[in-house]
């Protein structure tokens, strides 16, 4: 273990997250065994469970038809197809904007929560954490009920003023549906990067004099870029990617959409939904690694961990009063639907009025019986599958930022691209790959609940995977350098220095994977095999298919909903406490 | 495994003493593949577990499309001993690709025919079990505050006080949709049909994807009118909401159906379902509000309230047109095809020339103008103009084109993009037409 002495580890280059102007940084020359065999059964895992299974789907995109020659002339339709090409523009669109407005959210929450002295900050984080977990289907139909064009509000504008406000028509609906939905992403790492921010940087700067907003510009929000990018690019990426909503909406010019469209309908033996899958995949890895290249070659660790995080002041008076409530607005705004949800839970009809006729406690009576074995389904899987996650999206992050062996980027964006995968192409792979082998007993693998929990994990990891990233990327390799320096191996380090260091991150990525996975449900449908082993979304679309169905599928969203957010609120809880133990406090 | 053995064991002992006639009692438990909401299956799993005791239902649910995709995906080792669903024409689909087991069922008092529709399949590969008809059901509450009037008929939903008003779920993704395409071309002849189709379809406010979303959407009020199947309806009305439903001149009833799968691993448990599912007591529970199918025992109906409609009596339904299968088959892809790229693909342009030419007709009922009548006639005809005949829709070369891998020839891309740019043409020059026309009506 030799010691190096390092001309870029001086804190003054790290301050302002300048382009490190040192020659690129000799981490690792090369890596330790250990190292390669953890980068080798990743890979085998990715392989085993993401990109085999995929490609056996997708394959298709690149034959011939009647030959099965391999052939670009599928995507050379897809070019020449106006209606793929406006799907395309769209969803860029869409997404772009979707960012935008996901930031003007969660900014003022992230910010107000983490830098001042906030009365039920972890509450705020929690409520504004709630958007991301919106049970499919009876969402939807609660969106509808509060925002749709006869909805309660529209209805309430019109009887008073006569006019209606199209808040979900056409693409500015999904627009705005996406922002509210997806916006927990940037809320959740961007805390957590604020978090992280050592507070003596912050000293530095009001020391040369620097203070008010051009603090947060040229200090706080540059050191916390990591943290915001993982959630912006996660926004991104969802937005482009997702079917659910646009579907909700009946946008249907929008690429994901159309993949999927085509996929489970007629055109199931066509290449195109598949060339749109690729589509799609492809341009998730651009979207990550331009986020990726955006922080390359600048540096955002800092070294001092003593502080905790900035300085969290007592806001004045009419701060306070600005700043609750701003909060509130925003509050408001995103929980409408979960309100929405909740009175459609108790709703005995709700039909083309503000409110529904009457009230009723019946739905929950129906859904008591069942939901407890849904309820314990749905904790095993999602605890599992955001296990496997943060464990996976530490190893990743790690090879990817700490290690030089080649090829390690692509372990990333191999679990990245699996946020682009439609879920439906994911569950059919499944049962291609896994249907045939059997267990000794001969029922298939396929048919095991183990098979939901990892495709869970599959398709939650890039939410880990980013959190953990942005995390480890805050950390300053020179506490590992001392750490070995003092004579610690390099699994004592990662165990004792670089996860704690990262907990706040991971803790976030937990959270984001476990509470989605609480509520998928395109490859849990294809994938479930029996009532017992079914989750909590299973259940709610059982219900969520015939008029009397809606109460209770309500009641069990209502029932999810709490679920994840009370699991939420803990680990919220369990981060403030970690804070005040390393010695922040106020 | 050595008490399931037992179990068996048991079942077959008893099976041999007690009912001669079944080499095997049915016990254990039989896997169902269906699309049926919980409010269906629930009612109907309690009963058969009832009637034949030893034998527990497994409901997998999942929706018509992925439920064919999934026999299909497992075929190699099959655990499912039944399919269950509305669509006819997605039991075609699992007995072209032999994933059903023929079967002879002992039911008496069930006839051949419901309307003009066959109730089983000639080969005994799936069996009807109730019946359901296509229809126009709309939200009172919001028919009363649009001042909507109450719809007959296909073509009233062309009228312009419907313009926005109307949902319909894609006939892609809905085969209970694409039965009612199916019967408006068929009662209606290939291009009158298309015409009806397009001029209601002008009318839209959504396509939606998935069969659900239009009575959910009129349920909770977003949309005033929907095309559904008549129990999405029935249903809504058991559960208290403010609906109502028609049956048009030109529609059809059609069997929903159950089937056994091929290779079933609990071959006998499957056929006492489908032989419970076909009794009397099986027929009686579609009466239950939350279901409120049309059974196909006439004898049922006599259990059911006076206003039940029954499609062996009511004069409606005998006036109702033949449903030819045949035909429909041949056609399947290229009809759900052409309505995507005519229709949900082009809704934005199909409903701006709409919007014109009710705005032309309340400018001629007002003030007559044979100029513009006709111009307005030629954009009509416009609209309503097919890029394929009918004898086209169904030849061998389109049909090839959505077959996928196996034959060499057009690629479904191709002939989508063609149809698609007649679509934006015509609908282009159709709405310069109308715009001409409204100039001139002024």
């Amino acid at each position: 273990m030799a010691l190096r002495v390092r001309d870029d580890s001086l804190p003054r280059e790290r301050m302002t997250a300048i382009p490190a102007t040192a020659p690129p940084r000799a981490r690792r020359l090369s890596a330790t065994p250990g190292q390669i065999a953890l980068a080798l059964a990743i890979a085998a895992f990715l392989l085993a469970f993401l990109v085999l299974p995929v490609a056996t789907v997708l394959y298709v995109a690149f034959t011939e038809k009647g030959t099965g020659t391999f052939t670009l002339v599928n995507f050379y339709d897809f070019v020449r197809t106006e209606l793929f090409m406006r799907s395309l523009w769209n969803s860029f669109y869409v997404s772009a904007m979707s960012v935008a407005w996901a930031s003007v959210l969660a900014l003022p929450l992230a910010y107000l929560t983490t830098r001042f002295a906030f009365r039920g900050a972890a509450i705020v984080q929690t409520l504004g954490f709630l958007p991301l977990i919106m049970p499919p289907f009876v969402g939807a139909v609660a969106m509808q009920l509060f925002f749709g064009r006869n909805g309660s509000i529209n209805l309430l504008l019109d009887d008073w003023f006569g006019f209606k406000i199209g808040f979900m028509e056409g693409l500015n609906g999904v627009i705005f549906v996406q922002s509210v939905h997806y916006f927990p992403f940037i809320l959740i790492n961007l805390s957590a990067a604020l978090r992280n921010i050592d507070r003596a940087m912050e000293e530095a700067a009001q020391n040369l004099g620097c203070s008010g907003f051009r603090l947060f510009r040229r200090i706080v929000f540059p050191l916390a870029l990591p943290g915001y990018l993982a959630g912006a690019s996660l926004v991104f990426v969802k937005v482009f990617d997702d079917l659910a909503t646009p579907l909700l909406l009946n946008v249907k010019d929008m690429l994901a959409p159309q993949a999927y469209l085509r996929v489970t309908s007629i055109g199931i033996a066509d290449p195109m939904g598949y060339v749109i899958s690729v589509v799609l995949i492809v341009a998730s890895v651009i979207a990550m690694w331009l986020s990726a290249a955006a922080l390359k070659g600048r540096d955002y660790a800092t070294t001092q961990r003593g502080g905790g995080g900035l300085a969290k002041r007592r806001m004045t008076r009419m701060e306070a009063v600005l700043g609750y409530g701003v909060v509130v607005l925003i509050l408001a705004l995103v929980l409408a639907p979960h309100l929405g949800l909740l009175l459609l839970s108790f709703a005995t009809v709700w039909s083309f009025s503000p409110l529904p006729d009457g009230f009723t406690p019946a739905h929950y009576a129906r859904v008591f019986g069942e939901s407890s074995l849904y309820i314990k389904n749905t904790l095993i899987y999602a605890t599992l599958a955001g296990g496997i996650d943060i464990v996976l999206g530490v190893a990743i992050a790690y090879l990817v930022l700490r290690t030089k062996l080649v090829g390690r980027e692509w372990l990333d964006w191999a679990a990245s691209a699996a946020l682009a995968i439609p879920g439906v192409v994911l569950g059919i792979g499944y049962l291609r790959s896994f249907y045939g082998v059997t267990l000794p007993d001969g029922t298939p693998l396929a048919a095991l609940w183990v098979t939901i929990v990892l495709a869970l994990a599959i398709r939650r990891l890039p939410y880990a995977l980013r959190a953990c990233y942005a995390a480890l990327q805050q950390v300053s390799v020179s506490l590992e350098e001392a750490a070995e320096n003092l004579g610690a191996t390099k699994a004592r380090t990662v165990r004792r220095i670089v996860v704690p260091l990262m907990a706040g991150g991971i803790l976030a990525g937990f959270v984001t994977s476990f509470s989605t996975a609480a509520v998928e449900l395109s490859a849990t449908l294809m994938l479930v095999q029996s009532n017992s082993d079914a989750p909590l979304a299973y259940g709610l679309y059982v219900f969520m298919q015939s008029a009397a169905g809606r109460g209770p599928g309500a009641a069990l969203g209502v029932v999810a909903v709490l679920l994840v957010a009370l699991c939420t609120f803990i680990s919220h809880a369990i981060i403030e406490r970690s804070q005040k133990t390393k010695g922040l406090g106020h | 495994m050595v008490t399931r053995r037992i179990a068996i064991g048991a079942a077959v002992g008893l099976g041999l003493l007690a009912v001669p006639a079944w080499a095997q009692a049915p016990a254990g438990k039989v896997t169902v593949v269906t699309s049926f909401s919980k409010d269906v299956t629930d009612p109907i799993k309690k009963a058969f577990e009832k009637a034949v005791p030893g034998v527990t239902l497994e409901v997998q649910n999942r929706n018509t499309n992925a439920g064919v995709k999934y026999l299909e995906e497992t075929k190699a080792n099959n655990q499912v001993d039944l399919f269950w669903a509305s669509a006819p024409d997605a039991f075609e689909v699992l007995k072209g690709k032999q994933l059903l087991t023929q079967y002879k069922t002992k039911a008496t008092g069930i006839p051949d025919k419901i309307g003009s529709y066959p109730i089983n399949d000639p080969q005994g590969y799936y069996f009807g079990f109730a019946a359901s008809g296509y229809g126009i059901m709309w939200n009172e509450r919001y028919a009363k505050a649009n001042k909507l009037p109450e719809p007959k008929d296909w073509q009233d939903l062309a009228k312009p006080a419907f313009f926005d008003h109307v949902s319909i779920a894609s006939p892609a993704r809905s085969g209970t949709t694409h039965l009612t395409v199916e019967t408006i071309l068929q009662g209606e002849g290939w291009d009158k049909g298309w015409r009806t189709i397009k001029e209601m379809a002008g009318n839209f406010n959504a396509i939606t994807e998935r069969s659900f979303g239009v009575p959910e959407a009129v349920n909770s009020g977003q949309v005033g009118v929907g095309i559904v199947i008549d129990f999405f309806a029935f249903s809504a009305q058991a559960s208290g909401f403010p609906v109502k439903f028609v049956y048009p001149t030109v529609t059809t009833v059609v069997p929903a159906n159950v089937g056994i799968v091929a290779n079933a691993p609990n071959k006998a448990a499957a056929e006492a379902f489908v032989e419970f599912l076909l009794s009397p007591t099986g027929q009686e529970v579609l009466l239950e509000p939350g279901i409120r199918r049309l059974p196909i025992n006439p004898a049922v109906y006599a259990k059911a309230g006076a206003d039940y409609p029954n499609p062996f009596t009511d004069p409606r339904f005998q006036k109702m047109i033949g449903f030819d299968v045949d035909k429909s088959e041949a056609r399947t892809a290229a009809v759900d095809t052409l309505f995507d790229q005519l229709v949900s693909f082009q809704l934005d342009a199909l409903k701006g020339v709409t919007k014109v030419l009710h705005e032309v007709d309340a400018a001629l009922a007002k003030k007559p103008n044979p100029q513009a009548k006709a111009l307005a006639d030629e954009a009509r005809n416009l609209i309503a103009a097919m890029p394929v005949s009918e004898a086209q829709a169904s030849s061998a070369e389109i049909k090839g084109a959505f077959t996928g891998g196996k034959q060499k020839g057009a690629r479904q891309a191709e002939l989508e993009s063609q149809w698609a740019s007649f679509a934006r043409d015509n609908y282009a020059k159709a709405k310069a037409k109308a715009e001409e026309a409204q100039k001139a009506a002024k």
